[in-house]
């Protein structure tokens, strides 16, 4: 088991670098917010950055066989068609989630 | 005016704009406990990890990194990398509504992806302090207390056969993407980030994320400047 020192750094250095991602852009771009690029971006921006979260998460998960990514389309596809039938984003993540971990679990 | 506040603002309002997706915080927190005891660490690194670090997908890496026992250096590298996407969110979260410099440093403290997704949203156009951190409180509490409720079930159960937990993260992400895009249905920027992040992945493996939020951005420049031509003609 690591030693909790170490850990404990980890969690400091890591919640110190996130915060200044975070903070500091803020200062830097505050005269650029009124700007019409900005505004542009701003308005375009967010559908683009959750996908795009989508495909880097799927490529962490993704098992090596093909069976395990007939599983991930299969959970995928769950998630997704549930969300649009129902719109119930808490039902939606939990199936999704149970379908995957219950197909790799037990056909993994 | 003062003595009511506006129902937009109001408590019941902003939790049940934030409920879906904070209530989501649980099973996500919660496989993330899972990962912590999984990989032999004390059950109450989950609570902390979502506490100070909070940043969903970080968290999951960190609990391999710090596994494994990766150097200080790899850590700070691999939180740079991965969570470089927020400087992006610097352009268009309403920070400047929220006043007072305490607020301001808990909101940028908060500010994760799902914080950005509801700032951003048209529901919260007019939201100010108080709904904004509200928010922001709602989303980091949930967080940590599914974390806390994960490691905690994870040490007294045989989770070791289950397989393929952090999809938790991705489905999350999937209903994000399907609601932004419900809030503004534009098939081209979709498809330009499907393709920066795709390409990202096959060019740059090793810096995925930042490189494809990078080609995104300037796809969207390019992209403005054409139509700006094209008004002009």
């Amino acid at each position: 088991m690591p030693d909790n020192g170490y850990v404990a750094l980890l969690v400091v250095v890591s919640a110190a670098v996130t915060w200044a991602l975070r903070a500091l852009p803020f200062a830097a771009l505050a005269p650029m917010r009124d700007s019409t690029v900005v505004k542009y971006l701003s308005v375009h921006m967010p559908v683009g950055v959750m996908l795009m979260l989508v495909i880097y998460t799927l490529r962490t998960v993704a098992g090596d066989t093909a069976l395990q990514l007939v599983w991930l389309a299969i959970a995928v596809v769950v998630t997704a068609g549930l969300h649009l039938w129902r719109g119930s984003a808490l039902m939606s993540i939990l199936v999704g989630t149970v379908t995957y971990v219950t197909l790799m679990s037990l056909w993994g | 005016m003062p003595s009511s506040p506006d129902p937009e603002h109001s408590t019941r309002r902003v939790l049940q704009l934030s409920a879906p997706i904070g209530l989501a915080f649980i099973p996500l927190g919660m496989a993330l406990g899972f990962l912590v005891v999984h990989a032999g660490l004390a059950w109450w690194w989950a609570p902390v990890f979502a506490a100070v670090i909070y940043a969903g997908s970080l968290e999951f890496l960190m609990v391999h990194l710090a596994a494994t026992a990766a150097p200080v250096a790899t850590v700070a590298l691999t939180t740079f990398v991965v969570n470089s996407r927020h400087v992006f969110y610097a352009l268009s979260f309403p920070l400047q509504r929220v006043k007072g410099l305490p607020g301001k440093l808990y909101s940028t403290y908060t500010l994760s992806d799902e914080a950005y997704a509801v700032g951003v949203s048209a529901e919260a156009r007019t939201w100010t302090t108080r709904p904004i951190l509200l928010m922001q409180v709602c989303f980091h509490l949930l967080w940590v207390t599914g974390a806390g409720l994960g490691g905690l079930v994870g040490e007294r159960l045989p989770i070791d056969r289950l397989e393929g937990l952090d999809f938790a993260l991705t489905a999350l992400f999937i209903v994000l993407t399907i609601d932004a895009y419900r809030q503004r249905p534009d098939r081209l920027t979709a498809a330009i980030a499907a393709a920066c992040a795709i390409g990202a992945w096959l060019l740059v493996p090793g810096q995925m994320l930042v490189s494809a939020f990078a080609a995104f951005a300037g796809a969207l420049l390019v992209r403005l400047l054409v139509q700006r031509r094209a008004e002009r003609a």
